[in-house]
């Protein structure tokens, strides 16, 4: 399949004189997994925020499944098919796991139903086969303040797959997390990876080795190359901006 | 599967069993309390205790959208007023024909204001007393919630129109009778005057039976995927927009529904006081309604209904003896609550006062060895789980 999922033309963004974003053209094919690294403020997560309807796009278009995102707000692009974790874990702390993952499973997400609608066997069975998967089995039924930061990481990531979206944004999901969950949260996306297309925002350059098939690199809201990981860690532009100039080699390496 | 059918009849059982304490003090309410206070001499606190209870229900809308969904209303007197004011004007319309309220002669009003012109009709007030409030909260709520206005801003803006209403009702001597309000007392309802014991008996039971009817309400919306979702708009409204879920609509609806319920409370206090007044339309009172949503619990309902008596009657009572100092008393309540017992009279119930009780009567198994290994639900699943694979095998 080389259809393409997502596809950015000529997208900048200014925040009052700053441009966040410059002139950036970006393409994604259905079922690609795709790394972005790049410097502190390359314009990473505004092109996140950017693609989820957060920010409006100052000139240039996001065309998602063929059609352009214009004038849809998040919850629109959520429900086109688009899901998206952040850094730190955003769930619902006052409600379990469990409730958590049901609020992403269920499809219909419009009031009327929220007042008389049910979770209907099929999605209580999702929704369970995911805790498990998750390993949040003994936890269920708890208030989700009480697990560990990687346990959020994980259950944030479980209320994506529920939500089944066919893009997932996902940014820096390795943060504060051991080097085994590391692992596991990589072997998750690649799992994943097999049924969706997958952008990964990343600094962790090994977990990035670990995944990556391909790497695109943002610099100064741009993009400035794009390959596969060898590729782009010989590149002598990445090299002078993001891995650090020569006399910072030894640093880096 | 058994498991769920399980936990689903136990939910069930759960249910009547609320029902049943529910109904056991609305009897208590209607049949034995006010012979209580008849009988001591204290006949009058039957008629407090009637707009108290009244009182609650708009505490109950508070709970709602405070408690559960996490958006401070300051404005809540702006319903309770419109409510109390479209029951008012209705009741003063209740003359022979061709007869104008009393009040309008000394402003030299000889017709009846065409805003005055539906409350001639019984179910249009009822209509009023509840929909005006929702209609209103609705469209501001909207307007509000969808320009992204939240937190501190959104409390400034329902004070805001909390002034902007009260000066209007203030200030218009010749359709509302402004800043003296309209009394209830002296008129009359199906041949009846308002204050009179049976009507004022009827006003008793209807008001427990529409409490009764918030609560339900209340309870309702606050369980299931709706109250779940109630939450998620408290705990990360971006997760909840980027989950595909619209959290404006929801914000609306539960405004919307505590104005309402506002409204249902501001009719009923005011034929029970026998008068409405800009007043209702104070700064402090909507504060105040706060404040009993804070002694009480939030996001317990019980603990609304609670703190709106125990308040409410702590004031009449205080400011009997000492009538200058009541305010020092709701103040340093406020305080000792927010500080000491930041979950209310009921969040401190169900945490402390439980151990407290456990503790005293030893019902509590002593643990054995560590807590960790005690209580730690992960210990516990496994422990469990290994136990059955040994038996297993």
């Amino acid at each position: 399949m080389s259809e393409k999922i997502l596809q950015i033309e000529n997208l900048t963004v200014d925040f009052d004189g700053f441009r966040a974003l410059n002139n950036l053209n970006f393409s994604l094919d259905t079922g690609e997994l795709r790394v972005i690294i790049g410097p502190n403020g390359a314009g990473k997560t505004t092109f996140l925020d950017v693609i989820t309807g957060k920010t409006k796009p100052t000139t240039g278009q996001v065309t998602f499944k063929g059609k352009s995102t214009k004038g849809n707000v998040e919850y629109q692009i959520a429900r086109l098919g688009v899901g998206r974790k952040f850094q730190t874990p955003r769930i619902y702390l006052n409600l379990t796991p469990r409730e958590n993952l049901e609020l992403s499973c269920n499809r219909y997400k419009n009031v009327w139903n929220a007042l008389f609608g049910k979770p209907s066997s099929a999605e209580r069975r999702t929704v369970a086969g995911l805790i498990e998967t998750i390993g949040l089995d003994a936890k269920a039924d708890l208030k989700a303040a009480l697990l560990s930061h990687g346990e959020k990481q994980r259950l944030e990531i479980g209320m994506l797959v529920a939500q089944s979206p066919d893009l997932l944004l996902v940014d820096e999901p390795v943060a504060g997390l051991t080097d085994e969950e590391t692992e596991n949260v990589g072997n998750l996306l690649l799992a994943l990876a097999e049924s969706h297309s997958i952008i990964v925002i990343e600094h962790d350059m090994e977990f990035v080795r670990q995944i990556a098939r391909k790497v695109t690199v943002l610099h100064q809201g741009t993009v400035l190359c794009e390959g596969s990981m060898d590729e782009v860690q010989n590149d002598p532009r990445v090299i002078e901006v993001y891995l650090g100039k020569q006399e910072d080699d030894r640093a880096a390496a | 599967m058994d498991a769920l059918i399980q936990s689903k009849s136990k939910a069930r059982q759960r249910l009547l069993i609320e029902a049943g304490i529910v109904a056991a003090i609305a009897l208590l309410l209607l049949f034995v309390i006010p012979p209580i206070l008849v009988g001591s001499g204290q006949g009058f606190r039957v008629n407090l205790l009637g707009r108290y209870l009244a009182l609650a229900i708009a505490a109950l809308g508070i709970d709602l959208i405070w408690g559960f969904t996490g958006i401070l209303s300051l404005g809540q007197g702006v319903f309770f007023a419109l409510g109390g004011y479209s029951l008012a004007m209705f009741l003063l319309l209740q003359l022979p024909d061709g007869q104008l309220p009393d009040f309008f002669s000394p402003y030299g009003v000889t017709e009846l204001p065409w805003l005055w012109q539906p409350f001639y009709s019984l179910p249009f007030t009822l209509f009023a007393i509840v929909f005006i409030p929702t209609i209103v909260a609705a469209t501001l709520g909207y307007l509000v919630f969808r320009n992204r206005i939240r937190g501190v801003y959104f409390s400034i803006l329902t004070q805001a129109a909390l002034i902007v209403f009260f000066n209007f009702f203030n200030g218009q001597q010749k359709l509302i009778n402004g800043t003296n309000g309209l009394k209830t007392d002296t008129a009359t309802i199906f041949g009846q005057t308002v204050s009179s014991p049976p009507v004022q008996a009827f006003l008793y039971t209807l008001t427990i039976l529409l409490l009764v009817g918030g609560y339900a309400l209340s309870r309702w919306l606050t369980s299931g995927r709706s109250g779940r979702l109630l939450v998620a708009v408290r705990d990360d409204e971006a997760r909840m927009r980027f989950s595909g879920y619209d959290p404006t609509m929801f914000k609306v609806l539960v405004f919307a529904i505590s104005a309402g319920l506002a409204g249902i409370a501001g009719a009923l206090y005011t034929v029970q006081s026998g008068i409405i007044t800009p007043q209702a339309m104070n700064i402090a009172f909507s504060i105040e309604m706060v404040i009993w949503v804070a002694v009480g619990g939030r996001a317990t309902i019980v603990g609304a209904i609670l703190g709106t008596l125990i308040v409410n009657f702590a004031k009449s009572i205080l400011s009997e003896r000492f009538p200058q100092f009541w305010y020092f008393f709701q103040g340093g309540l406020f305080l000792i609550v927010v500080t000491v017992l930041p979950g209310g009279i009921l969040g401190w119930l169900r945490e402390d006062g439980v151990r407290l009780v456990r503790s005293q009567i030893n019902k509590r198994r002593p643990l054995q060895t560590y807590p960790s290994l005690e209580e730690d639900p992960g210990v516990q699943y496994e422990r469990k789980n290994l136990a059955n694979r040994e038996s297993d095998g």
